[in-house]
């Protein structure tokens, strides 16, 4: 400051009104603006280009994860290892039951997903707080809510790609049987549902910690946990802990889908699950500033 | 454009940074300059919004990084101390990841991207994966992707650590070529680092300020830096004669004390220490040395501790 005494000190007032009336000019303003922004590039007119708009900071978040999963060898061994099972699975009830019907091969996919959703989920923010990625999503205009919705929506993304590699199974029942089509569809509704919360919790966990390994073990404990919940009420014996375990715990919730009877409260609570667990992670990432 | 006010923040039980407090102009150039873990980092990642400080407030182009803190951040080009990369990307798709991240409308990702790459001399590898890239031109793609949207304000956490002489001098030239049309503030334990890029200094020792001035005034500061006081019982004029042609000695003044003792103070080039040639000759002629001491200043003890070889970038 010594040798520049002359500079006063930039004004803050400036700045605001100059956002503020921002929001106030028309697309075709904004527009030109940009377009005068790009010609002469002085700061003021610099500032007036950058908004921040939720919705594509959440594209571009989970853009980039699919990018990567997709770059991973990890990923096309998830998915290799996810068709094999299932595809053999399905194959051996198909020729037990000689029944046209998926809702076994739905029950058998949740509990493959069990294991292998953590990990895809297991980088997701650990690996960034791990290579220091982090300081630059968390330097940038962007909200950590739309960090963590863009992971789990990029996750989400690879996931229904999976997913979508199963269509052929009930395409087969349709060509040599006749599938009851509403159980089918509402076994999917299922699968994807749970999907989701697999891959909201692992997120929390991912979230936690800076090893993708710790975060793996982790997530599968505790998926391992909640969906086996029911088992552990129905040691309490009957009655109220039964009962409230059985409402907790994942698997149960999940009939109703492949009974084609979709059960609002079963909707409801998966729903609420993902919710949470994305908020936890939210919350997770935000108090990360604080350590 | 940046304004640091009684800056303080404490990991745990330890101060890392106390009332720290400084300003830059818009188009300046700032050296943030201090011996490891004097909490130049720390500093940074408060200025850049990735941590909240325990006190203090800091504000960038007028909004507060606290509470104003997502338009602060549209502001802010950050180079991390580790370069925050994505090994499994391109470095086209990795700087057009950040472009967009930063907020910079599409119609302008093209343009931005081109110069970018250009700026930082990385055309060449814009195709290849950020993981088969050397250690410099990783450097690189980090400065770029702190300037690719046009930031008013750009913070380079030492900007040319891990690169050789040619790319530190082809960086440093980046960087003062971006001065004037950004603001910048960059951190270094270089000290020469500074007085070739930057208009102003602040050196930042222990989590504080130690000084703040332009690198010539430093420099000029630092002349002090070899002043060693002598005291001996000698005669003065045959004293001081023989203290002259010591190499390395520029000046020697001398006052009687009671008691047949000489005071002497002597200034050096700076280039050696030279007490010990100073004490030899004396005990040489036959006097008796009864002091000698540096003439410490709290500035020249931060230099020394300063990495000052870099005869690498010459
Ligand atoms: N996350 C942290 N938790 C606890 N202490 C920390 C943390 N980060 C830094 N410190 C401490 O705060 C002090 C300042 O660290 P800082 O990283 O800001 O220094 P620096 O000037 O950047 O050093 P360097 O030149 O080595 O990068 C150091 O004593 C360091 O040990
Ligand atoms: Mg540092």
């Amino acid at each position: 400051m010594k040798d520049a005494p002359g500079l006063a000190v930039e004004p803050d007032p400036t700045q605001a009104p100059a956002e503020a009336d921002e929001a106030e000019t028309t697309a075709a303003e904004r527009r030109r603006a940009r377009r005068t922004a790009a010609r002469t590039r002085g700061a003021s007119s610099r500032t007036r280009t950058l908004a921040s708009y939720p919705l594509r900071n959440i594209g571009t978040i989970a853009g980039r994860e699919l990018y990567s999963l997709f770059a991973s060898p990890i990923a096309y061994l998830v998915i290799a290892f996810f068709l094999v099972m299932n595809g053999y699975l399905f194959s051996i009830i198909l020729f037990n039951s000689q029944q046209a019907s998926m809702s076994t091969s739905f029950a058998d996919m949740a509990i493959i997903l069990l294991f292998l959703a953590p990990s895809i989920t297991m980088r997701l923010l650990s690996e960034e707080q791990r290579s220091g990625t982090i300081e630059l999503l968390l330097t940038s205009p962007l909200r950590e809510s739309e960090l963590v919705l863009g992971k789990w929506l990029g996750a989400m993304g690879f996931y229904l790609v999976m997913l979508a590699l199963t269509l052929p199974y009930p395409l087969f029942l349709l060509k040599y049987g006749s599938p009851d089509l509403g159980q089918v569809a509402g076994g999917y509704v299922g699968i994807i549902l749970v999907g989701g919360v697999f891959l909201a919790i692992g997120l929390f966990i991912s979230s936690l910690t800076q090893n993708q390994i710790i975060a793996l073990a982790a997530s599968i404990g505790v998926l391992l946990v909640l969906w086996l919940f029911q088992g552990a009420g129905q040691s309490f014996g009957s009655g109220g802990g039964a009962s409230l375990a059985q409402y907790l715990a994942l698997a149960p919730h999940f009939d109703s889908f492949t009974s084609g009877n979709i059960r609002l409260n079963d909707l409801v609570y998966y729903l609420s699950l993902i919710v949470i667990a994305l908020f936890l992670a939210v919350r997770s990432v935000e108090t990360r500033r604080w350590r | 454009m940046i304004e640091v006010q009684n800056l303080s923040k404490s990991y745990a039980d330890k101060l890392a940074v106390r009332d720290v407090s400084f300003s830059v102009e818009k188009g300046e150039i700032l050296g943030f300059l201090g011996p490891n873990g004097a909490g130049k980092t720390t500093t940074m990642r408060i200025i850049t919004g990735f941590m909240p400080a325990t006190s203090g407030t800091v504000t960038v182009a007028g909004y507060d990084v606290f509470s104003q803190s997502l338009e602060a951040r549209k502001r802010i080009g950050y180079l991390p101390e580790t370069v925050p990369l994505y090994p499994e990307m391109t470095v086209e798709a990795y700087l057009k990841f950040v472009a967009r991240l930063k907020g910079l409308p599409s119609s302008r990702i093209g343009e931005r991207l081109e110069y970018a790459l250009d700026a930082c001399q990385i055309k060449d590898v814009r195709g290849k994966l950020v993981s088969k890239l050397s250690k410099g031109y990783k450097q690189r793609v980090g400065i770029a992707q702190a300037l690719i949207h046009d930031p008013d304000v750009i913070i380079l956490d030492e900007p040319t650590v891990g690169l050789d002489p040619k790319q530190i001098n082809e960086t440093r030239q980046l960087i003062k070529g971006l001065g004037g049309q950004h603001t910048i503030v960059l951190s270094t334990h270089i000290l020469p680092e500074v007085s070739m890029t930057c208009g102003r200094v602040v050196i930042i020792s222990n989590g504080q300020v130690a000084a703040e001035d332009t690198p010539e005034n430093l420099t000029k500061r630092l002349q002090g830096r070899d002043r060693v006081q002598l005291e001996a019982k000698a005669p003065r004029r045959e004293l001081v004669d023989a203290l002259k042609v010591v190499p390395g000695v520029t000046h020697v003044s001398a006052e009687d004390v009671d008691g047949g003792r000489v005071r002497c103070e002597i200034e050096g080039t700076g280039k050696r220490d030279v007490r010990s040639e100073l004490a030899a000759t004396v005990v040489g002629k036959g006097w008796s040395l009864l002091e000698l001491r540096a003439a410490s200043m709290s500035l020249e003890e931060i230099f020394l501790k300063l990495t000052t070889r870099e005869e690498e970038a010459a």
